[in-house]
């Protein structure tokens, strides 16, 4: 059952809003793939009881009202545990939500906890967390992606509907692509940031994940609109996408670029050929697939770490052992207090990159690297820009290859950072894109593929994901029923 | 061998905005620590600054005070360093494109006119502040994210009283744009010198270049700032001379002591790491807006100073003090307004209530005088219905206890005596009881009417109109 199908029965009393908590508390309780860092019981079946009374009252009819959500632990949640997977933001509660948490509660949706991640987002695997790795569903041995990990294997595991997660790199649409979900990192600037807490702040985008296009587009035009508290949130209101009826035309004179070089080198066969099929299948559906060269595509992965670990290593500065969080037990001094709380609270991918972007930023070295990142950006910025005046969206592959065991990258950061090479230019150019399911390989393992369209043509994109889900179903499978599928055959 | 001082200055001004540049607390002084904070200002994970626009107001009033150049499109950047009053750890400020540029202000010294070069202003929050108690040490963030202008000058001054001249009409500027309390005591003015010196060869012999510069900070009255800058010159001027060289640090002065204590040296400066702050857009000022500000900015010191002289007809001293303060001009200008006579209005400020002010120790700031009873007294005068020594009573009455005038005139009986018959009977007394005095008045010794006027006015008990006593006076000499 979708989310909305399970608010339209929440709405037409089939279901109470208890019921339907419950069991996905139940089975986010047994945490199998270790998505949840934090389930908030008491408070999930509080809210359960005050949004039923408000739904029988006639107050809330939204479409996704009633329906159980869990949320990134980067994603503040007042009086709720918000640690970023992070042994430095242990026992840290904060005393505000976030103002996308706030939008969704208003709108009737229960938070009823907070999911796994890469240590302060920093990761494509989910595996640098203080509280361990996530478990891929489809195949336990092997990761989910990152960072949003725990978003999307509780929704490919069935532990809850639909989830918030956030997107600086590609952290949504890779693991959506790694563990068989859907996901939209939506235009820098249409979501608040108030409340999640930074990574890089100018990349960073809170999005969703779900199991179709519709869930995940029912929520965004819920997060989505301007907030006072965020002025890099230009959006003037939020998305309202039409319903589905709009897309009977298919496809039609919907021109699709296909950037030739990223399937060249690098990326594993079978991701190939089902990336290729999307495209392909797209073009039945009435679309204009054209090939291009997408420009600046070395520069890319090195522009994006410059700049988000330039940014990082400011934002997590806070992080000092004085106010909140962990502090060292053996500092005796200011400067130990300094040195030691944040040697032993860090993990080391977040140690890196603070390193890494205190050089970056250092003087002497500003201008070859920091300036020339910012640099980079804006060619490949323009480069869009031009893109976008040829071609409607373009599509791509989410991750050159399928989901990796755990353990099996951990300590080779290059090769981690490279298998960003398809997401992070999103980001630097600040625009939104959808990651979907397009098949699997030969493990059976979950490939995606990725939209992307210029800045605020989240309709666009939506429209063009529900003609593909609506004429293929890798989407709508749940890992655990693929699994029994393949017991049968 | 002589050397030449040379100074640059960074004063810190803190904007009386009602509250903080990135979020809606209180700007308020004081208060009990941690009352004046939120999760923005507390930097706590998550949040965003949200700029608070009238700090643009305010910067780029003083940046048209100033003749600066406004930077169009500005942007904020991030100063990264640790330190307990800074909870984000990095202090949001402006360093590539701050918001006014290349300015000049003209001052006035012991050693004459000279134009000072403003480098830049920059907009930036303040840090907290750290409570050494017992022991232990606590945070107080209400300070955090309260809006300062950093106005950063060349290194154009060559001693102390042109930084002191600088500072006052600094000083003055930020009070009569209104954007500055200038409270130097509470912090709300705070002024760092950066201070080299440097060979003079000969009276008119070409300076060497310029030499290695300290930074003094914790300079906290005009009057520390004048010794430290005495203390610092004779110390490198002493070091040099005995072979020494001066090292590039930071020093703290301690004015209990009259000495200042290197902090810290160029080689554990700290590397900021500054970058474009992501969390805020570029800041667009359109001509519309620029054109409000320039619209709506106060009359300052020295051209109010100008129309004084022109318009009101006072003396250049006169205006200059009443202009010193705003307070002062405001008061001035009201009471002329009301009385119609600027230069009663003038002499009555300039002489009985700047006595008072003296006698009671009140500050320009704090005075608060009612301008319709001091005009009201005035006119009083002219109207010839008090004279000068009742008007300085009722003015003392008003200044200490806020009297009513017409209440306190008809209390004290110090309306003038006006009763022609009256006045020239005791006229007629007093060329009785004079005889010679009166013969020496015949014979053209004008000191001779003089006494004469002086003993009627004491006859009417020093409330006789004076006018009218002098009128009846001559008459009855004439019959004499």
């Amino acid at each position: 059952m979708s989310a909305l199908e399970l608010s339209a029965a929440i709405r037409s009393k089939e279901i109470a809003v208890v019921e339907a908590v419950s069991a996905y508390v139940e089975s986010a309780k047994q945490n199998k793939h270790n998505a949840f860092i934090t389930l908030n019981e008491e408070y999930a079946l509080k809210q359960a009881a005050t949004v039923q009374k408000r739904i029988d009252g006639g107050e809330v009819q939204t479409p996704l009202v009633g329906v159980p959500i869990a949320v990134k632990d980067n994603i503040s949640t007042a009086g709720t545990e918000t640690t970023c997977a992070s042994k430095m933001l242990s026992g840290y509660k904060p005393i505000f939500s976030a103002t996308a948490v706030e939008k969704a509660e208003q709108a009737g949706m229960i938070v009823i906890g907070k999911l796994n991640m890469d240590e302060f987002a920093m990761g494509g695997s989910s595996e640098t967390g203080a509280y361990g790795a996530v478990k891929n569903p489809y195949d336990v041995s092997r990761v989910a992606g990152g960072s949003s990990g725990g978003s999307a294997a509780a929704v490919a595991a069935g532990e809850i509907p639909l989830t918030l997660g956030s997107d600086t790199g590609g952290s949504i649409r890779q693991p959506c692509s790694f563990c068989g979900v859907t996901g939209i990192k939506p235009t820098y600037g249409a979501v608040s940031r108030y409340g999640l807490i930074a990574y890089a702040s100018s990349l960073d985008q809170i999005g969703t994940i779900g199991r179709n296009i519709d869930d995940c587009a029912a929520l965004l035009s819920i997060i989505s609109g301007a907030d006072s508290k965020d002025s890099t949130c230009i959006i003037d209101k939020g998305f309202e996408f039409p319903e589905k009826s709009a897309e009977s035309n298919g496809l039609k004179s919907l021109r699709i670029g296909l950037p030739r070089n990223y399937f060249k080198k690098g990326i594993e066969s079978q991701v190939k050929e089902a990336v290729l099929k999307a495209a392909e299948e797209l073009g039945q559906a009435g679309a204009v697939v054209e090939e291009f060269v997408m420009p600046y595509m070395d520069y890319t992965v090195h522009a994006y770490y410059i700049i988000a670990c330039a940014e990082a290593s400011s934002n997590l500065s806070r992080y000092d052992g004085l106010k909140y969080g962990y502090r060292s037990g053996s500092a005796r001094t200011l400067s130990e207090v300094y040195r030691l709380s944040r040697s032993e609270g860090f993990g080391l991918e977040v140690k890196r990159r603070i390193m890494l972007g205190s050089f970056v930023l250092s003087s002497g070295y500003y201008d070859s690297y920091y300036k020339k990142a910012l640099q980079t950006r804006a060619m490949i910025k323009s480069a869009y820009d031009e893109l976008f005046k040829r071609f409607d969206l373009i599509i791509s592959p989410v991750a050159p290859t399928t989901a990796y065991k755990i353990g099996e990258n951990i300590s080779d950061p290059m090769k981690m950072y490279m298998g960003d090479i398809y997401t992070v230019s999103v980001n630097l150019a600040g625009l939104p894109a959808v990651s979907l399911p397009c098949g699997f390989d030969e493990n059976g393992l979950p490939v995606g593929f990725q939209l992307i369209g210029d800045s605020f043509s989240e309709l666009k994109l939506i429209k063009a994901a529900r003609v593909y889900q609506q004429r293929t179903g890798f989407h709508n499978m749940l890992a655990t029923e693929f699994a029994a599928e393949r017991e049968r055959s | 061998m002589k050397y030449e001082v040379v100074i640059g200055l960074e004063v810190h001004a803190e904007l009386s905005t009602g509250s903080k540049i990135f979020c809606g607390c209180s700007t308020e002084f004081g208060g009990e620590p941690n009352t004046r904070v939120c999760p923005v200002c507390a930097g706590m994970p998550g949040t965003l600054p949200r700029l608070n626009r009238a700090v643009i107001d305010y910067a780029v009033r003083l940046g048209l005070a100033l003749n600066c150049e406004i930077t169009r499109r500005c942007k904020f950047d991030r100063k990264n360093y640790f330190y307990p009053d800074l909870p984000k750890a990095y202090q949001v400020s402006q360093l590539y494109l701050p918001i006014c540029r290349d300015g000049s202000l003209e001052i006035e010294s012991d050693s004459g006119m000279k134009t000072i070069t403003i480098r830049e202003i920059h907009m930036e929050e303040d840090a907290g502040k750290l409570i050494h108690e017992g022991g232990e040490t606590y945070m107080d963030f209400n300070r955090c994210g309260v809006p300062l202008l950093e106005i950063v000058t060349q290194p154009d001054f060559r001693n102390a009283d042109e930084v002191n001249a600088y500072l006052e009409k600094l000083r003055e500027i930020l009070k009569y744009l209104e954007i500055c309390d200038c409270k130097m005591q509470e912090g709300s003015l705070r002024a760092d010198v950066n201070l080299s010196v440097r060979r003079r060869f000969g009276e008119s012999g070409e300076p060497e270049e310029y030499g290695v510069r300290t930074e003094m900070k914790n300079l906290n009255s005009f009057k520390a700032i004048s010794r430290a800058i005495e203390y610092e010159s004779q110390r490198q001027i002493e070091l040099i001379e005995s072979g020494g060289t001066v090292i590039q640090e930071t020093r703290r002065w301690d004015d209990e002591k009259g000495e200042s204590h290197g902090m810290r040296s160029k080689e554990d400066a700290q590397d900021y790491r500054y970058f474009p702050e992501p969390d805020l857009l570029p800041l667009e000022i359109d001509e519309e807006w620029l054109e409000r500000i320039r619209a709506n900015l106060p009359e300052l010191a020295h051209l109010k100073r100008e129309r004084y002289i022109g318009e009101y007809k006072l003396s250049a001293a006169e205006a200059a003090i009443l202009t010193e303060h705003k307070n002062i001009s405001d008061l001035f200008e009201a009471v002329t307004r009301e009385s119609g006579s600027p230069i009663e209005s003038a002499r009555l400020l300039l002489g009985e209530v700047m006595r008072l002010m003296n006698t009671t120790n009140t500050l320009p700031e704090d005075l608060k005088l009612d301008p319709s009873k001091l005009s009201y007294l005035i006119r009083q005068v002219e109207g010839g219905k008090i004279n000068r020594d009742a008007l300085k009573q009722a003015t003392e009455a008003v200044f200490v206890s806020n009297a009513e005038p017409a209440d306190y005139i008809a209390e004290n009986q110090l309306e003038m005596l006006s009763d022609d018959t009256l006045i020239a009977e005791k006229a007629q007394s007093v060329i009785d009881a004079n005889p010679g005095a009166v013969e020496d008045y015949h014979n053209g010794k004008t000191k001779a009417f003089g006494f004469l006027m002086g003993q009627v006015m004491k006859q009417l008990a020093g409330s006789g109109n004076p006018e009218i006593a002098k009128r009846l006076l001559l008459e009855l000499l004439q019959k004499t």
